[in-house]
């Protein structure tokens, strides 16, 4: 059966972030984009952080998808070609960011200059801004440590880049 | 411009991010508050990680494999600058360090981001963006501990002055200078160095330290074609301790 781009972008939003398991890669923004030539498929993926260690996993997870569905003639690129932004996360994936409990990054248009864009991430418990950054580095490479002022309770923001 | 001129260029940049990313990984579970031994982890984590970027890129180059290269060189072998083999030393040194030598990198990957070679232009794109948050992370704790007490600030003028020397030495020309120059790869280690100062002297005022006159310090070169201090071999020897047990293993 042959597949369209859309097709496999669908088929892929079941390939989840390993370390957020709410968030597709294509929502990501990680899947930049797919090719298809005669019965040869190609994802090209670009990593997130360049010592992200779950891309290795991200990689598998999408070969993994494509077997599954019978697409067995493709390639799986990880590259550099597409630079990944925060701002390439999709108004879906973002939602589903703040579900998990993860402040969602605020669009920046890749004017970060300072750290005050993190200053005051909104809490994901209460929604409010009265908030503190308490470091710009958490338990993964993506993601920064606040503190609400507003319900006391801390928590994880996804970072601009 | 030679693939040798090239290889010059990317292995001292790959060097410098593995031995510091080692360096700063010894802060992980020894940092003097939570959230700063998580940055110190992330920032080892992060430098690693582009340090294999750059073995990469080195390996596309017909180099051997990233991890041979990484894990099986002796010290005269390796071209970090000997800023970034020092031991971790006081929280105020590593702190110190961790400033002047990021806010060194950023104007590199600033500048190697327009190189024509698009492999490398691609990955100082990537890394751009995510040493900014190191040199953030490193303005707000300069300027935090130099303008909190006596002591602190004692201590971080102290570190600025035994890192001055060994920073300049990040900045040790090249012998492609000026391939790099004519090929306009970068505008080489001299314009990165006159932007550094600039750079580093606006937060350091803002911190209230003291720079001492420029032409006063003499920079500490070698490193980049494998004059190292006493510091580097230990270092290797412990980061290689689980590969030489088992080359094969997998982790």
């Amino acid at each position: 059966m042959k597949h369209s781009k859309e097709d496999i972008l669908s088929l892929l939003k079941e390939v989840k972030d390993p370390e957020i398991p709410v968030i597709s890669l294509v929502d990501l923004g990680v899947i930049t984009g797919i090719e298809i030539e005669g019965d040869h498929v190609t994802v090209n993926m670009t990593p997130t952080f360049i010592g992200c260690p779950a891309m290795d996993y991200m990689k598998s997870d999408v070969t993994e998808v494509l077997n599954k569905h019978g697409i067995t003639n493709h390639t799986v690129n990880l590259n550099l070609k597409t630079t990944w932004s925060s701002d390439l996360i999709s108004t879906e994936g973002k939602q589903a960011l703040k579900k998990f409990g993860l402040a969602p990054p605020p669009v920046h248009g890749n004017l970060i200059e300072d750290l005050d864009i993190l200053e005051h991430a909104e809490c994901p418990n209460c929604d409010s801004t009265n908030t503190t950054l308490k470091s710009p580095f958490g338990p993964t490479l993506c993601r920064s440590l606040h503190h609400c002022n507003n319900c006391g309770e801390a928590f994880e923001s996804f970072k601009p880049i | 411009m030679t693939e040798e001129a090239l290889k010059d260029l990317l292995y001292k940049i790959a060097d410098d991010q593995l031995i510091l990313g080692h360096r700063n990984s010894e802060w992980t579970g020894m940092g003097p508050l939570l959230e700063e031994d998580i940055a110190f982890s992330s920032m080892a984590q992060d430098k690693v990680g582009s340090s294999l970027a750059f073995y990469t890129l080195l390996h596309d180059l017909g180099e051997q494999e990233p991890d041979t290269v990484a894990f099986t060189r002796n010290a005269e072998q390796f071209h970090n600058c000997q800023f970034v083999e020092l031991p971790i030393g006081e929280y105020n040194f590593s702190l110190i360090r961790h400033f002047l030598f990021d806010h060194a990198e950023l104007i590199r990957f600033q500048m190697l981001a327009e190189c024509p070679i698009e492999e490398v232009a691609q990955v100082a794109k990537k890394l751009k963006g995510e040493v900014k948050y190191h040199v953030m992370h490193a303005n707000t704790w300069i300027k935090q501990l130099s303008n909190a007490n006596e002591e602190a600030h004692t201590r971080m003028q102290e570190s600025l002055n035994y890192a001055l020397p060994y920073a300049l030495g990040i900045f040790e020309p090249s012998q492609f200078e000026n391939d790099f120059i004519e090929a306009g790869i970068y505008p080489g280690e001299k314009a990165i160095e006159t932007k550094w100062k600039e750079n580093i002297s606006k937060i350091l005022t803002e911190a209230g330290l003291t720079l001492p006159a420029w032409d006063s310090i003499e920079a500490v070169y070698g490193g980049r074609y494998g004059k190292h201090t006493e510091h580097l071999q230990p270092l290797l020897s412990e980061m290689t301790e689980v590969f030489n047990v088992d080359p094969t293993a997998d982790w």
